[in-house]
């Protein structure tokens, strides 16, 4: 326990003073979320039942900003450690293997979770969107999103071959996956076919899970289907990391 | 004296190359041992099957008494690993890449003597980024040692450094060996390992070429060469008895009246016995 509050810190440390990380993974949402609100945050979204665009736009923020950070923070940092070799020296220390996932993981639980709070703070002075209900509801999505996309982070770090390429890989697949889950806009436009895609996706499903909670003040526990939908994405990502994850570089190993 | 390291019939293969054919040493506690060849020579994959990284296909291996291949936790407390490349976090200062890693040990060193160690003191809040290649390796060093391990393995300590950087990083090697520090060293420097280590073991093509103290494989190896002139033309007898052979000829010279010209005695350096064991392609 100390072990792992010792290791925490340090990932603490790590994440706020590596800038660009923390810039484009942390910061990046907040700005988006400012900049899209202030374009259309006072517009009505007549397919979904006329609620308050800013509103909406908080649910998808809130999507974006979990593979962001999770996601492809995560990926993007582990992928990095591994090609450098930091995480091969790490295997050379007594620090246990689960103790430093495990860190990790509870550091970006905790960025996402500042983040979420620093969404919602925006969102009730800026754009009045009332402040949640469902304090606990919101608690268990956050955790369950960072822990689901932490899990498809890790596995894609699998993939990718070079520190070089983390980046470019990364954005390949969050970025697209977070237009198609409707982060930025509602997805009700889109023509049938890429619906159908947004549809398998785990971020949809997310994103819809802190829509009913946050806006709809629904408990998690009334979306199920949601919930299972992402937690299954979660597993498969978790089965693939234990699978694919290695200590040692790709390159030149 | 116990043994900090025994390898005995060590094999290892990539798919159809033989890097290790069978290589066998022993390390006692407290020795410097350097492991020295040129790149592609085995060291590498020989000093990773020690720190536990590697499997191997054959032979044996005790580090601290334990096979490294199936050691948990309690064995790393005891050693230390510096790799072929220096791996930290850029944007810690010294002291915090030191603390965080001082964390992971039981008793670690204090970490300002360790910072002393490395002679880094001028550089303890600087951001790692912000240092030089061989302040970098030196912290690597510093790393490598903050666990007070018993025993450090060192993989190219100092390669790439230039002239000064190398020999601040031998002070620091000479210091560990004061602390009592068992210590395996790699490296295709022949005047590091000359420099640093009690033993050398010059490993080519995957096997042990020659092993023994600095001194002695000079002494073993090749023969001295006695060079004179004799009617303007050079002769060389190479000989494993020296003083007989001179004895005689400076006698035979001396009874006829002539004068050895340009007599020279001259003991092989060890840079030319490690040339004749390792080959010809060495490339540095």
């Amino acid at each position: 326990m100390h072990l792992f509050r010792h290791q925490l810190t340090g990932e603490q440390r790590l994440y706020w003073r590596s800038r660009e990380l923390a810039f484009f993974t942390f910061l990046f949402p907040l700005l988006i979320f400012l900049l899209l609100g202030s374009v259309y945050g006072d517009d009505t979204i007549k397919k979904e039942h006329g609620v308050k665009a800013s509103a909406y736009l908080l649910a998808g923020i809130l999507g974006y900003g979990v593979v962001s950070t999770a996601f492809a923070g995560l990926a993007i940092v582990l992928v990095l450690r591994r090609e450098s070799g930091v995480l091969k020296r790490l295997r050379g220390t007594p620090l246990p293997p689960a103790t430093y996932l495990g860190s990790v993981i509870t550091s970006t639980v905790i960025v996402y979770a500042i983040e979420a709070v620093a969404l919602i703070v925006l969102a009730r002075l800026l754009y009045d969107v009332p402040l949640p209900h469902e304090w606990p509801s919101v608690i268990l999505a956050v955790l369950l999103g960072t822990l689901a996309f932490a899990a498809m982070g890790i596995a894609v770090t699998g993939v990718i071959r070079s520190g070089d390429g983390a980046s470019a890989v990364v954005n390949a697949i969050y970025l697209p996956v977070s237009f198609l889950a409707g982060a930025f806009w509602s997805a009700q436009s889109f023509p049938h076919f890429l619906e159908v895609i947004s549809e398998i996706l785990p971020l949809t499903h997310f994103i819809r899970l802190m829509r009913n909670i946050v806006l709809l003040h629904q408990p998690i526990w009334d979306n199920w289907e949601q919930v299972a939908v992402v937690a299954a994405w979660g597993l498969a990502g978790l089965v693939l990391s234990v699978r694919s994850f290695r200590w040692e570089p790709r390159e030149g190993g | 004296m116990s043994r900090a390291i025994t390898v005995s019939g060590l094999q290892k293969s990539y798919g159809s190359y033989e890097a290790l054919r069978g290589v066998d040493f022993e390390i006692e506690t407290g020795e410097v041992f350097g492991l020295l060849g040129p790149n592609g020579a085995g060291k590498t994959t020989t000093v990773e099957i020690l720190e536990g990284y590697r499997r191997r296909d054959a032979g044996s291996v005790a580090v601290l008494d334990q096979d490294p291949q199936r050691a948990g936790l309690d064995w790393r407390e005891r050693i230390g690993v510096v790799l072929q490349s220096s791996a930290m976090y850029p944007n810690l200062s010294v002291t915090e890449s030191l603390e965080l890693f001082a964390g992971y040990y039981r008793s670690p060193l204090d970490v300002g003597r360790v910072v002393e160690l490395v002679g880094l003191e001028e550089k303890r809040d600087a951001r790692v980024r912000t240092l030089s290649g061989g302040q970098q390796r030196r912290l690597d060093l510093g790393l490598g040692l903050v666990g007070d391990p018993e025993v450090l393995f060192l993989d190219e300590p100092t390669t790439g450094f230039d002239p000064a950087a190398r020999r601040a990083a031998w002070e620091v090697i000479r210091s560990l060996r004061s602390l009592g520090k068992t210590i395996l060293l790699t490296t295709h420097y022949l005047d590091e390992a000359e420099s640093l280590a009690d033993r050398v073991a010059v490993l080519r093509d995957g096997r042990i070429a020659a092993m023994g103290r600095p001194e002695d494989l000079t002494g073993a190896a090749p023969a001295t060469e006695i060079r004179y002139r004799r009617d303007g033309e050079e002769v060389v007898v190479s000989t494993h008895e020296p003083t007989r052979v001179l004895h005689e000829l400076t006698a035979e010279a001396l009874a006829d009246g002539r004068e050895l010209e340009n007599l020279s005695v001259r003991r092989p350096t060890l840079e030319e016995i490690y040339l004749a064991l390792t080959g010809d392609e060495e490339a540095e």
